[in-house]
């Protein structure tokens, strides 16, 4: 980029006889060989290498459930409250369902409210802060202003608020998730701007004749990734944990989808009776959340990204 | 350092009232008719216009927002549309004390667990007390407050029977009545915090550790536990406050649900059953004092730091 930067000043033109950046010069590549080194922490790190099993059987059970069980997970039978036996691993229910097939069924539920919240949330924040860092001024200001109001409150407390306003039901949940993330991705997007915008490469795309929409997208954006990436890993886990909250409470999804969080709240007036209807949702949970941070403290570390400090 | 005092009070109040009028404006943009959840029939034309007229809804929604406004600033929120109609002003005064009571409790069961154990970690660093330490730290932060509540429940309310499972009872009504009764709960809420603290005094007490003013204090012939104790362990602690605005948060957001778990009508049993029921008058009014306790408590605790570390100044 130098040499050209020091043609540009001396051809005749400047900037101008050269053609618009067309993609074909080198972009700065995202963080070189960043998927062979988290393989080789995986492999050092014995609590990410747990975090990636766990989630590989998860994902696995997610999709393969219908296969992996003879049962319907809305199927009631006779056999209310069961404990755990060979026909019901993790016993029945007080409608008589199998606990292990609602769980399972309830992991895609869990897992997709999870991730699909976070990219929204991650799309929303990136592009305000990215906006707002790259712009400055009256942007910047109008943007911050809101961000900074959200960010006063706990993401699972903006996410009640939301589910207030908005009703509750899946699509409303996912919505009001999604929203209470904006901030944090704003914020480290932002931060991420200001520094990469005084950048040589950038005033090189600039003196280029690169477009602001391109320099953001081409030049900026990719620059930001490493830190967004670990604060998407985690965010998927407070996520997780959020939507547990919120259909434990009654603020969820409807009744007749299984999550983690709704069938613990559908449990608990039985728990006292049948432990396993308390126990293993919870545990589903709990093995989750804690093999996302582990996988996320892995990936901070092979990144490299300091500490983001931020309320869950 | 007072224009800064006074930069932060105005800021605060101005977040406060851009929450309200957030939330007055959008409870009233989204579907979802308040007077649709408070008439059995509510097909009737000439008792909605009836209901609507008596609560003002017929005005314009300026100036509904203006009157709203004038009566909120006055402490007035309305009444509950619900069952016996008290004022939310009532119901709030009622609560607040539920769950201060609840978030203090949980602060300082969390400090008791985790200076200690954020302590020995430190000290015997990478020994298996450190590893359980650690081991802890991640469980905590990966259970669910309400999860870990309804196991406590069945542990200790339901087979040892050593204490209630639910409710709530004054602090008037004697300490160990008003104790036991928040014991599992703010056990409950205290778990992920204490977790983040014992981390955070691990990694900043084996900073200070490295530092040359303790390898001065050693070589001086000083005992270990002097070093840990009145050296060491002062500084590490100023990391941990900083954080404290994360505490309220955690604390709060803990006790909106962990207190539907127990059953303690604080604000965030306050709040849910409000959402739960469509009482407008009541989110309003819990939403805005959940809001009122975060922003002054983060007020309250930044304006602390200068008082607790000098070294911070103002601008």
């Amino acid at each position: 980029m130098a040499i050209r930067d020091d043609i540009a000043d001396t051809v005749p033109g400047g900037a101008d006889a050269f053609p618009p950046a067309d993609g074909t010069e080198p972009l700065p590549p995202p963080a070189p060989g960043a998927l062979r080194r988290f393989g080789h922490t995986l492999r050092r790190d014995r609590k990410a290498m747990f975090g990636a099993i766990v989630l590989g059987l998860l994902v696995i059970g997610a999709v393969f459930a219908p296969w992996l069980t003879p049962h319907d997970p809305n199927a009631m039978d006779y056999l209310f409250m069961e404990p755990p036996s060979l026909t019901h691993p993790l016993g029945t229910d007080d409608l008589g369902r199998d606990l292990l097939t609602r769980l399972l069924y309830g992991t895609r539920v869990s897992l997709f409210i999870g991730i699909s919240t976070v990219a929204i949330g991650m799309v929303i924040g990136v592009v305000l802060g990215l906006l707002a860092g790259y712009h400055g001024r009256w942007i910047d200001t109008i943007i911050m202003r809101y961000v900074d109001l959200q960010w006063a409150f706990p993401n699972f407390i903006i996410a009640v608020y939301l589910v207030a306003v908005f009703g509750t039901g899946l699509t409303n949940v996912i919505i009001a998730i999604s929203l209470a993330y904006i901030d944090d991705f704003a914020r480290v997007a932002r931060s991420m701007v200001l520094t990469i915008k005084e950048e040589q490469y950038v005033a090189a795309a600039r003196v280029l004749g690169a477009s602001d929409t391109r320099i953001m997208w081409r030049h900026i954006l990719p620059n930001t990734s490493a830190p967004i990436i670990v604060q998407a890993t985690v965010s998927v886990s407070y996520a997780i944990l959020a939507e547990a909250g919120l259909s434990f409470l009654g603020l969820g999804v409807e009744s007749d989808t299984p999550t983690w969080g709704l069938i613990l709240s559908d449990a608990r007036s039985f728990i006292s009776r049948a432990w396993w209807l308390g126990i293993f949702p919870g545990l589903f949970i709990v093995m989750t959340v804690l093999s996302i941070n582990f996988l996320g403290d892995a990936l901070r570390d092979t990144l490299d990204v300091r500490e983001v400090d931020g309320a869950p | 350092m007072t224009s800064y005092i006074l930069r932060r009070v105005l800021g605060a109040i101005v977040v406060m009232w851009a929450v309200a009028t957030l939330v007055f404006f959008m409870l009233r943009a989204v579907p979802g008719d308040p007077i649709a959840a408070m008439l059995f029939d509510a097909g009737d034309a000439a008792a909605v216009d009836a209901l609507k007229a008596r609560l003002g809804l017929d005005q314009s929604i300026v100036v509904q927002y203006f009157k709203w406004f004038w009566l909120t600033l006055q402490g007035d929120f309305g009444n509950s549309i619900y069952g016996s109609r008290i004022a939310v002003s009532r119901i709030i005064v009622e609560a607040l004390p539920r769950t201060l009571s609840l978030a203090l409790l949980a602060f300082v069961i969390a400090m008791v667990i985790a200076v200690p154990a954020g302590l020995i970690s430190a000290v015997r660093r990478n020994s298996a007390l450190d590893n359980g330490v650690t081991l802890f730290a991640f469980l905590g932060l990966a259970m669910p407050d309400f999860w870990l509540g309804i196991m406590l429940i069945i542990v200790f309310a339901a087979n040892l029977q050593w204490l209630p499972a639910i409710g709530y009872e004054p602090l008037s009504k004697g300490l160990w009545p008003w104790l036991s009764h928040l014991i599992l709960p703010a056990i409950a809420i205290g778990t992920p915090f204490a977790a983040i603290i014992a981390r955070m005094i691990r990694s900043s007490m084996l900073e200070v550790m490295r530092t040359d003013y303790i390898t001065v204090a050693r070589s001086k012939g000083l005992k270990g536990n002097t070093i840990l104790l009145r050296h060491a362990f002062p500084n590490a602690l100023i990391p941990v406050v900083t954080v404290m605005g994360i505490a309220v948060a955690l604390l709060m957001s803990g006790a909106v649900v962990v207190e539907n778990v127990f059953a303690i009508k604080g604000l965030g049993r306050v709040l849910i059953e409000g959402i739960l029921n469509r009482d407008y008058p009541v989110v309003q009014g819990a939403i805005l004092a959940v809001s009122a306790i975060f922003v002054f408590a983060n007020l309250a605790v930044d304006l602390l730091y200068g008082v607790i570390d000098p070294r911070i100044r103002y601008d």
